[in-house]
């Protein structure tokens, strides 16, 4: 039994009473002392009442807590529930009246995180997970990490038991830790540990506006289970913050305008977007910047940038773009440095440059504000004639508007020239894609290639929105709206693709947009209960598995490892392939409670199958469809 | 991360394939194209070209069908210059690059892509 400070002090005051005043627990004299006493008279009054102790309140600190976060406009809640936070559980869920937050059950932390690093990446506002502090955070490290690197903002509250004294015996020791951050703290933003309401309303407003300020990434606070469960003692005193968001860091004007004037004079200009479009106006801006110019866009696709379609979207091109550049443009390019250089994975690593020499690299990028030392996410130090401090899409507006004003008619005329040429590059390129794709179109396992198209003439009648996807997915489909594409897991962790998209399709659900996935078979079974978490709380998410059977990118690790060691080349599969059994993923999702089609083996059985899944989807349920596919 | 830099990586191989004049063309050896179907699955050259030599996303460039020429394909197993792993004559033989040379020779032409209705949206 637990008790809390103040029950345990009357309970103290009131056992010293008892000891005082009742002759059977009072120290029992030696029977020599007895005898030369004299009897003490037994009192004639009444015996005292005992204490009542207090087992109710109505108003414990969770319920102050959860006012703080509904002041942050929550929507949902992810978590796995964790005893040290059932205080808040309950005061969410009764108090709170399980809305704004809802709370979305889910069976492993690391989903947790990842329903908000994807539904972050739609909404555009970070989600709120809680996790219990100590196991429950480890759970959830990979995910954090992989938010962090994707600077997506994460809200995380751990519980933890702080006052030893107050520690159940048993398992909420196992479960307490001195500093709950620390597995974590290398690679969020900011935590912090309040020790009363007071201080909790102030560092729960401050971790928002932290989360939200680019680069956006991580936050944690940590919610000490006295400091739930204790009664408010003068609620009156109790004050939330006003939330006031930060303006995105804009590039300093005049290097923005020097940006401009080497754009303008370029003959040869490339912009290359990685995480550049956080918004919908991110993208129409890149539009607006891209058509000024008439220069080419390399998507590298971290964010929905521009679209797949645009003459103008270049992603094809890339190579012979950067080898022929006069000035790169880099806007929030996680490795710039990766950009304009190959590099060979052999024996001996070598590398070379893919620019000419004059090339002026130009960076814009809100990274710079943020580094830390311990991870090395910050890639290869790049070397640009120009670092602009700022977030992209923010630099944007003032960037168009500086190379508006130094056109010319001439340089109209150049531009209009160049932008004819590169309209014909894509084209160009667009048809080498589709033709590439008729190549292995009726192979069973099923191409990539004809997984993709098969699945885009599926859906591109509806208001899609594709969650994850896979490499040649970009040239076969037509993406043209902010919500179409949202990047990949930022940190490479695998077990991302799966509870992230089911995040993205949560923020899409209100929308009404049919989100889809293209799963890999990996990835899904690092935490597959996310599928029934996807069923339980109805969910509309298509799931089409890539189902190559292996963890194939390490099957070609080791394949090379082996051809350098000339031994064993047919090997590589061991430790690394996912068969025997073979995974039956429609079962897997049917147990979940998940529509499940498949396996299809056959590439003519597939559009039916998908078609299928799609009715499914838009009636408002997740739905899986197992492809067996070629590895890539 | 790690995923992207190895894509990059690989996807140096493209353009290799076809397109060489006809003088340059020797005669291919002998080859058993069904064992080479096995030994392009077993010595791990589908991981990266597709388990039908249609190149993979990304990966590692269609092969097939109209192989390059046997002599530029051997030369390059067994020296790469980009970013393909070696198959030294110590891992693969000669008679096992004839007869995957075989398999690549031997795939289908496939469809036009106007034909297929999937590909024009």
């Amino acid at each position: 039994m637990t008790s809390n400070r103040r029950n345990f002090l009357k309970a103290a005051v009131a056992g010293t009473a008892a000891v005082a005043t009742n002759p059977i627990k009072a120290q029992q004299p030696t029977p020599a002392a007895r005898l030369a006493r004299a009897p003490l008279p037994v009192p004639e009054t009444d015996p005292p009442a005992s204490p009542v102790e207090v087992l109710t309140t109505d108003r414990p600190g969770a319920d102050f807590m959860v006012d703080v976060l509904k002041s942050l406009g929550f929507d949902y809640l992810c978590a796995n529930p964790g005893s040290s936070l059932r205080g808040l559980h309950e005061s969410i869920i009764n108090y709170g009246g399980n809305t704004a937050p809802e709370l979305i059950t889910c069976c492993h932390e690391e989903s947790s995180i990842a329903m908000a690093h994807g539904y972050a990446k739609i909404e555009g506002k970070p989600l709120l997970v809680m996790a219990h502090g100590t196991v429950g955070l480890q759970h959830a490290a990979m995910a954090i990490y992989n938010a962090y690197c994707d600077h997506v903002p994460v809200y995380i509250v751990v519980g933890n038991s702080i006052d030893a004294t107050q520690r159940r015996p048993g398992v909420e020791w196992l479960h307490s830790v001195q500093d709950a951050a620390s597995p974590v703290r290398d690679f969020v933003k900011w935590d912090d540990l309040p020790i009363s309401l007071e201080h909790f309303a102030e560092s729960a407003v401050r971790a928002y506006k932290i989360a939200m300020t680019p680069p956006l990434m991580p936050v944690l606070l940590v919610a000490d289970s006295n400091l739930q469960e204790a009664p408010v003692a003068d609620k009156d005193r109790l004050h939330i913050p006003k939330l006031s968001q930060t303006t995105p860091p804009e590039g300093e004007s005049a290097a923005v305008a020097e940006v401009a004037k080497m754009l303008v004079a370029a003959e040869n200009p490339v912009l290359v977007a990685d995480r550049c479009a956080r918004t919908a106006a991110g993208l129409q801006m890149l539009i607006e910047l891209a058509e000024t110019l008439q220069a080419p866009v390399i998507d590298q696709g971290g964010r929905m940038n521009f679209p797949s379609r645009h003459p103008l979207n270049q992603t094809a091109n890339s190579r012979g773009l950067i080898a022929n550049a006069d000035v790169i443009l880099g806007l929030e390019v996680v490795d710039l440095w990766g950009t304009l250089h190959s590099y060979r994975d052999q024996l001996e690593r070598s590398s070379r440059s893919l620019t000419k020499n004059g090339v002026k690299v130009i960076s814009i990028t809100a990274s710079d504000l943020f580094t830390k030392s311990n991870y090395q996410n910050f890639e290869r130090y790049p070397e640009a004639d120009l670092a602009i401090t700022g977030d992209a899409e923010a630099t944007l507006p003032w960037l168009i508007e500086s190379a508006k004003r130094l056109l010319t008619a001439e340089r109209k005329r150049a531009f209009e020239e160049r932008g004819k040429k590169l309209a014909a590059a894509h084209l160009k390129a667009l048809e080498r894609a589709r033709t590439a794709a008729t190549y292995g179109w009726d192979a069973s396992p099923i191409s990539t290639a004809r997984l993709s198209a098969e699945l885009w003439a599926a859906i591109k009648d509806k208001d899609w929105s594709s969650v994850y996807g896979v490499a040649g997915t970009r040239q076969l489909w037509d993406f043209d709206k902010h919500y179409q594409s949202i990047g990949g897991p930022g940190g490479g962790g695998v077990g991302y693709a799966a509870p992230a998209s089911l995040g993205a399709a949560l923020a899409n659900k209100k929308h009404g947009r049919l989100s889809v996935a293209i799963q890999p078979d990996g990835d899904l079974m690092y935490a597959p209960g996310i599928l029934w978490t996807a069923a339980h709380h109805r969910i509309p998410l298509l799931s089409v598995m890539h189902n190559n059977r292996a963890y194939h990118q390490e099957v070609m690790h080791v394949q090379r490892m082996a051809n350098r060691h000339q031994r064993g080349i047919t090997r590589a599969g061991i430790g690394t392939r996912i068969d025997d059994p073979n995974i039956d993923y429609a079962t897997l999702a049917r147990a979940m409670g998940v529509y499940g089609d498949g396996p299809i083996n056959d590439p003519k059985d597939l559009g039916p199958a998908l078609q299928r899944a799609v009715a499914v989807v838009a009636k408002g349920e997740p739905a899986l469809v197992d492809v067996v596919t070629q590895p890539r | 991360m790690r995923f992207v830099l190895f894509l990059a990586g690989v996807g140096m191989l493209l353009g290799m394939g076809g397109g060489l004049r006809a003088q340059e063309v020797a005669t291919p050896p002998p080859g058993n194209a069904q064992r080479g179907k096995q030994i392009f699955q077993s010595y791990g050259c589908y991981e990266c070209h597709g388990r039908e030599a249609q190149g993979g996303a990304g990966t590692g460039p269609r092969l097939a069908p109209h192989p390059m020429p046997f002599d530029t394909l051997a030369k390059y197993v067994r020296q790469p210059t980009g970013e393909m792993p070696p198959y030294t004559s110590k891992v693969v033989s000669d008679r096992d690059l004839a007869d995957i040379y075989a398999f690549l020779s031997a795939q289908p032409q496939p469809p036009q892509a106007k034909s297929i209705p999937a590909l024009n949206d």
